[in-house]
């Protein structure tokens, strides 16, 4: 009877979750949402404590007060910048989660079983672990290169295709010692073997990959950690479990398309890594002239605009400069001026962090646009402010099919009467592309720093 | 040794504008120069003697003192023969000087070694605009010529509806959109008429949208430019369809600004009699190509003409009716090619014919006429690829063919793919057992449920999705929890669960607690 209590509960969390995913189609619904998740899981764990009959509460309560308490520190001090960061590590440790309980249920004395479900039992097992160790040692890469302990550049290493698929074929062949004979004397090492395997595949397929593909690996590795709890699921015969890492997987699958998609580039490619290293100079030099503005004209340009639009990019985090926009914008838009944001899909270094950011430095989330919302008013725009981006305003993605990022959806924003760009230099951004940008009749360039330029910028508007 | 740069009052008739500002002698004195400039100089652009005093110039009563005194003469207007016959000998004279129709001035003034700088040649590429005293004069021409426009215009611009009646709005048709024509259509735009320009080459529409016009073409394919910012002469078939749509406009519109020149040639004929009797009694027109022959048929050179009820005006003298405003902007276009000439601040004109900007600008060097010169290329001078850049390109170009290749063959893989994937379900099916078919089944339900749910998030709340779907994967614990419950169980298991336990623990409370957080702050205005 307590069973079918507790799986009727599991089902309750598992539509608490659907709808704690459904709420943030909205970012009014978004918090009921987030209540919606944290119900389903108090009432998922609450139930498995009752299947159990209280086994291992102590265990459990020991356990929640260390995480727990781990987890509200680091909610609490992670800065906004360093969201990226965080989502890594925690994709690290569900990875490290769903391994560890492999381990502990192939250990644990089985039940009775035919021989076929055995078979697929210890299959699963072996699965979870793989997909568990991969996720754990790609997540930890990726949380390193995001810190910036790790150089962004990717590590491309000769035949390292060919090495992966070795590490694979070496996985299946194990995975097939261990599968026919879970009882004999190899299964453990084979397991074992398998897992440091696969934590050093995990290592190198992140380590092949640039920095600013970052958005796509953080998606895929959640796509991952939530298979890895769905493979743990089958394990333990859990319908919640699978439930659950079926939303997460296919949640990180679709962040990772849409990313894939913004860059104009496919999956397979993004995952096979080395971009940015290898990136041609087949496109022609751009043509024309580099015009550079002051803080001054910049100024003037501002408050004489009826329409603004700010494009801010990976380099605006970096700089910190959010806050200062925010400001500027609060002032622009008290005299009258229209400021809105233009945020590409992979601004950032995070689905949707530009956002995050913004919000953080108080700007209201009703003036911050997609692309494919603003890009149609780059026309009646008369200044755009870039901010720390480049390859997404690169208008060389639609003119020059030589670019190596022709066809990349880009915001049009030399459509606008004036472009000014916030940059530390000439030099190119991650793909490694001239920006015709720079060259354009209509463009200023405001050399410097993006946290001096900004600050500079709103010190002239508050004096003049 | 400093020069002395003289700016003479235009002699010519109704000409207002002057060739020095208050504003831009004090710059030109900056640059090391010592400035004189001709009583009551700038008397008709609203500019007193005194204020040129003010900004450190001396004013001269006499023009024949200042003339001999000059190194440098600053002009609007070309220089009277007479005038030219006053310059000091090797001097230096910068004005409009349109050689092509001044062979006559040219040679007098090589008989006095002069060196002439033509603000009409200064070549038009993006770093010269500074200089463009075509485009400024044009813009204030444009602008000029709707205001006329609204002066012999018995009605109102902008639409009203009052209680003694409706008033429409004025329509008002721009023909050629180069930089007058722009401005033109602004000010029309902002007096509040409905505005049509139409232009034979397509890439200005864009630039004619954005200024809040209605973008006229005509259905015939035919490239309009001619480099240089210019248009050129059209085929037949093309000029055809421009007069249909002329005419048809013709009838509707209140005002029309024409602007079609083409360098080099008389203006084009755009409006002959029969459209100018088709409109409205009341409607004006203003050909802005008066000088050059002009667009309308009857057009009168610097006149006002009346001709089937319609008013007809052919000022020459556009540019000049602004007088304070165009010479603020002249001066300023002179002001920027002297600090451009003066590169030392010395006040000591060095001319470098290596730059295209100035070796465009000068029609002759000492007495040597040096015009045309040679054609700068529209675009700048590309910066010097690297060798590997042609090597990319060719790169690329052998790489296209294998990856289409690559293309057609893996059009063939998804069928298989799903064949394979059906078949292996179907063996997995046979022999699974059923619990396995029954999770199997809520996994792929759960998948297309989680895959419509995601679609629906908004893309501002990526992050936040990201952390929550990392919170929620920590019920990953129930695994955890499932497993401490039998008293058998190793020590081992034990640990290894009480890790992801703590793990898991805290990607729960980390998640919710950081996605709340971060929902946080995600407020309305």
């Amino acid at each position: 009877m307590l069973s079918g209590i507790g799986n009727m509960a599991w089902l309750g969390s598992a539509t608490l979750f659907i709808l704690s995913l459904r709420g943030l189609s909205h970012p009014a619904s978004a918090r009921r949402g987030n209540l919606f998740g944290i119900c389903g899981m108090a009432i998922a764990v609450l139930a498995t404590l009752l299947v159990t009959g209280g086994a291992g509460l102590e265990i459990a309560l020991g356990a929640a007060l260390v995480g727990g308490g781990i987890g509200a520190v680091l909610a609490r001090r992670v800065e906004m910048t360093q969201m990226p960061q965080l989502v890594a590590v925690l994709h690290s440790f569900v990875g490290l989660a769903a391994a560890l309980i492999a381990f502990a249920n192939f250990l644990s004395p089985a039940a009775a079983m035919s021989a076929v479900e055995r078979g697929i039992h210890d299959t699963e097992i072996y699965v979870g672990a793989f997909i568990g160790t991969v996720t754990f040692s790609g997540s930890i890469v990726a949380f390193l290169k995001l810190q910036g302990t790790l150089g962004g550049k990717p590590l491309v290493l000769p035949g390292r295709h060919f090495m992966n698929a070795v590490a694979l074929a070496v996985c299946i062949v194990l995975g097939y010692v261990f599968v026919s004979a879970p009882e004999g004397p190899y299964a453990l090492a084979a397991l074992g073997a398998m897992c440091a395997i696969a934590a050093a595949l995990g290592v190198h397929l992140v380590m092949a990959i640039g920095g600013a593909d970052m958005p796509v690996v953080v998606s895929m590795l959640n796509s991952y950690s939530g298979w890895a709890a769905a493979a743990t699921g089958f394990m333990l015969d859990n319908d919640l479990l699978v439930t659950t890492g079926a939303l997460v997987g296919s949640s990180g699958a679709i962040l990772s398309y849409i990313m894939c998609r913004a860059m104009n580039r496919s999956f397979v490619s993004v995952i096979l890594g080395g971009f940015g290293a290898t990136a041609g100079t087949a496109s022609a030099a751009p043509q024309g002239e580099v015009v550079a503005t002051s803080v001054e004209e910049v100024s003037t340009l501002l408050r004489d605009a009826a329409e603004v639009v700010i494009v801010p990019g990976y380099g605006m985090a970096v700089a910190q400069a959010q806050s200062t926009i925010s400001e500027i914008t609060r002032r622009l838009r008290a005299q009258g001026v229209r400021v809105r944001f233009g945020i590409h899909p992979v601004a950032g270094r995070l689905p949707g962090h530009m956002n995050v950011l913004l919000a953080e430095a108080k700007v209201p989330y009703d003036i911050v646009l997609e692309m494919d919302e603003i890009n149609e008013d780059f026309t009646s725009t008369d200044v755009v402010l870039v901010i720390g981006a480049n390859d997404i305003v690169n208008p060389g993605a639609q003119e020059d099919a030589g670019s190596p990022i022709a066809g990349m959806p880009v915001l049009e924003v030399w459509k606008a009467r004036t472009v000014v760009v916030s940059k530390r230099s000439m030099a190119t951004g991650y793909a490694g592309v001239d920006n015709p940008l720079f060259y354009k009749e209509n463009t200023r360039m405001l050399f410097g720093d993006a946290k001096g330029s900004v600050d500079a910028l709103l010190r002239q508007l508050e004096t003049a | 040794m400093a020069m002395t740069i003289a700016v003479p009052r235009e002699a010519f008739e109704n000409e207002r504008r002057v060739a020095a500002t208050p504003e831009s002698v004090a710059q030109l004195i900056k640059l090391g120069y010592e400035v004189e400039i001709e009583a009551g100089a700038g008397e008709q652009a609203s500019y007193g003697d005194d204020a040129y005093r003010t900004a450190g110039a001396c004013v001269v009563e006499d023009a024949l003192e200042l003339w001999a005194n000059a190194d440098i003469v600053l002009k609007v207007r070309p220089p009277s023969i007479e005038e030219a016959l006053r310059l000091r000998s090797g001097a230096t004279l910068i004005s409009f000087i349109w050689p092509a129709q001044s062979g006559a001035l040219l040679d007098v003034l090589a008989t006095r070694d002069a060196t002439v700088l033509a603000m009409d040649c200064v070549p038009r590429i993006s770093r010269a605009q500074k200089l463009d005293a075509l485009s400024s004069m044009a813009n204030m021409a444009g602008y000029r010529a709707v205001i006329e426009a609204a002066q012999h215009f018995g009605r109102i611009f902008t639409g009203q509806i009052t209680a003694a009646g409706k008033m429409p709005p004025a329509k008002v048709l721009v023909i050629g959109a180069g930089v007058a024509g722009l401005a033109a259509i602004g000010a029309a735009r902002g007096l509040g008429a409905i505005v049509r320009a139409f232009d034979t080459r397509p890439e200005v529409g864009q630039q004619i949208e954005s200024m809040g016009a209605e973008f006229l073409s005509v259905d015939v394919e035919e490239e309009g430019g001619g480099g240089g910012g210019y248009a050129k002469v059209m085929s037949a078939k093309f000029i055809e369809a421009e007069m249909a749509l002329f005419k048809a406009q013709a009838s509707e519109v209140d005002i029309i600004v024409t602007t079609a020149l083409i360098p080099g040639k008389p203006a084009p004929r755009l409006i002959d009699a029969e459209m100018v009797a088709c409109m409205r009694a009341g409607s004006v027109i203003v050909d802005m190509a008066a000088e050059q022959g002009g667009n309308c048929e009857l057009t009168r050179a610097g006149e006002v003409v009346q001709a089937h009820g319609v008013t007809v005006i052919g000022y020459t003298d556009l540019p000049s009716r602004m007088a304070n405003q165009s010479s603020q902007l002249y001066a300023t276009n002179l002001r920027h090619l002297l600090t451009d000439l003066t590169p030392l601040k010395d006040g000591e004109i060095k001319l470098d014919m290596d730059d295209v900007v100035q070796r465009g600008t000068t029609v002759m060097a000492h007495g040597k006429l040096c015009w045309p010169a040679p054609p700068v290329p529209t675009a700048a001078v590309a910066p010097s690829t690297p060798a590997s850049g042609a090597k990319g390109s060719q790169a690329a170009a052998d790489g296209a063919s294998p990856d289409a290749a690559a293309a057609r063959g893996r059009s063939a893989w998804p069928l298989v793919a799903l064949v394979l994937a059906a078949v292996l379900l179907l063996a997995l099916g046979a022999v699974a057992p059923p619990a396995f078919v029954a999770h199997f089944t809520v996994f792929v339900l759960a998948v297309f449920v989680g895959y419509q749910v995601v679609w629906n998030v908004t893309p501002s709340l990526h992050t936040p999705l990201m952390s929550v779907t990392n919170a929620i994967s920590g019920i990953i614990v129930i695994g955890a929890l499932l497993h401490p419950n039998g008293a058998a169980t190793a020590t081992v298991v034990s640990v290894l669960a009480g890790v992801a336990l703590v793990v898991a623990t805290i990607n729960i409370a980390g998640g919710f607690l950081v996605t709340q957080r971060m929902l946080k702050m995600f407020q309305r205005t």
